[in-house]
């Protein structure tokens, strides 16, 4: 859906340039075909550690690691989980859901969901590239923590 | 980045390819489900990263950097944050997809703590993203995690600025710089 909505909006973004100035029109599409083909190699490499990634951990062991009766060693682990996967929205929202469902705590999974979407170990070299060692590494172990602390917070609000 | 020949470029990447394949071949009983994630990963990434590197081609060569810096530089005052919390949520994308947008961002003048709520923005607060998570993880849960994250992006952004020495910061920027042209 939104894939549809992006390629609505480069393609009149594109059409609109092209009407007013042809010349930088073409400049913006070799610009911006550059960056990609700069940072291509970078993504396919993060692409096969994902498929690596995914190959090895199911589904169903996330669930067992994180499921209920985990505990406090569940909330930990959902943070780490979290941090070391790249799964998309679109499988990760509904096996969450699926989870809370079966009985996971809400603190594991939100602390699950919480890091997953800001923590991401496999996608550290590319931020390296951009931010630099320091900040991308304390970027992300702030977002760990920052996804427990978060953890509680809506545990605690979605209980009241 | 340090200037590399095209071949060394690709080498994390052939090695990770091959790494793929080795466990497939170890381990058989995961080669197709390794398969089908390596494919469905590829075809995201064609699908939504050329659009974004489109778009980006178009904001670097259309916005001048007066108006960046007026909008999102170190002067902006609440203007510049609030864009950049728009800016990230309305983004479609995984959040590798982020970085080269901040690059150009950074190239036109915005500043490092717009950048950081950006960066922020766009790992947990996208709108598609929110409508799924508020689907199935309920109303309550999506809701509050947005406010939570709210303040979290906000504060990590802060302690990343404090944190980092600014000469590290002028390296970034200069990095973003030479980016292309």
């Amino acid at each position: 859906m939104d894939t549809i909505f992006l390629y609505g909006i480069a393609l009149l973004l594109f059409i609109l340039s092209f009407a007013a100035d042809r010349q930088k029109t073409k400049k913006a599409f070799s610009k911006g075909l550059k960056a990609l083909e700069g940072i291509l190699p970078q993504f396919i490499a993060v692409v096969a550690l994902i498929a690596i990634m995914l190959s090895l951990l199911e589904p169903q062991t996330i669930s067992r690691f994180i499921g209920s009766d985990s505990g406090p060693l569940g909330v930990i682990l959902a943070g780490l989980i979290g941090s070391i996967t790249l799964i998309p929205g679109f499988v990760a929202f509904p096996l969450a859901g699926e989870l809370l469902k079966n009985g996971a705590g809400t603190l594991q999974i939100a602390t699950f969901v919480s890091s997953l979407m800001m923590v991401g170990v496999i996608t550290l070299p590319v931020e390296i590239s951009y931010f630099g060692k320091r900040a991308a590494v304390l970027r992300n172990l702030l977002a760990l923590a920052f996804s427990f602390a978060a953890a509680f917070f809506v545990a605690w609000a979605a209980g009241i | 980045m340090k200037k590399k020949t095209p071949l060394q470029r690709y080498i994390p990447a052939v090695v990770s390819l091959a790494a793929l394949g080795a466990l497939s071949l170890i381990m058989p009983e995961i080669a197709p489900r390794a398969g089908k994630a390596l494919v469905n990963q590829l075809t995201s990434i064609a699908l939504v990263v050329p659009p974004i590197f489109m778009l980006l081609g178009l904001l670097d060569v259309w916005v001048p950097r007066d108006t960046m810096i007026r909008f999102m530089g170190p002067d902006s005052g609440i203007r510049g944050p609030v864009l950049a919390f728009l800016l990230g949520s309305a983004a479609a994308g995984p959040l590798y997809g982020a970085f080269p947008v901040a690059g150009v961002l950074m190239k036109k003048g915005a500043s490092f703590h717009n950048i950081l709520i950006f960066i922020g923005a766009w790992s947990t607060t996208k709108v598609p993203m929110f409508l799924f998570e508020m689907q199935a993880l309920g109303k309550r849960f999506a809701l509050s995690r947005l406010a939570i994250d709210l303040v979290g992006i906000t504060v990590i952004a802060f302690a990343i600025e404090k944190a980092v020495p600014k000469k590290e910061v002028e390296r970034i920027y200069a990095l973003a710089a030479e980016e292309d042209n």
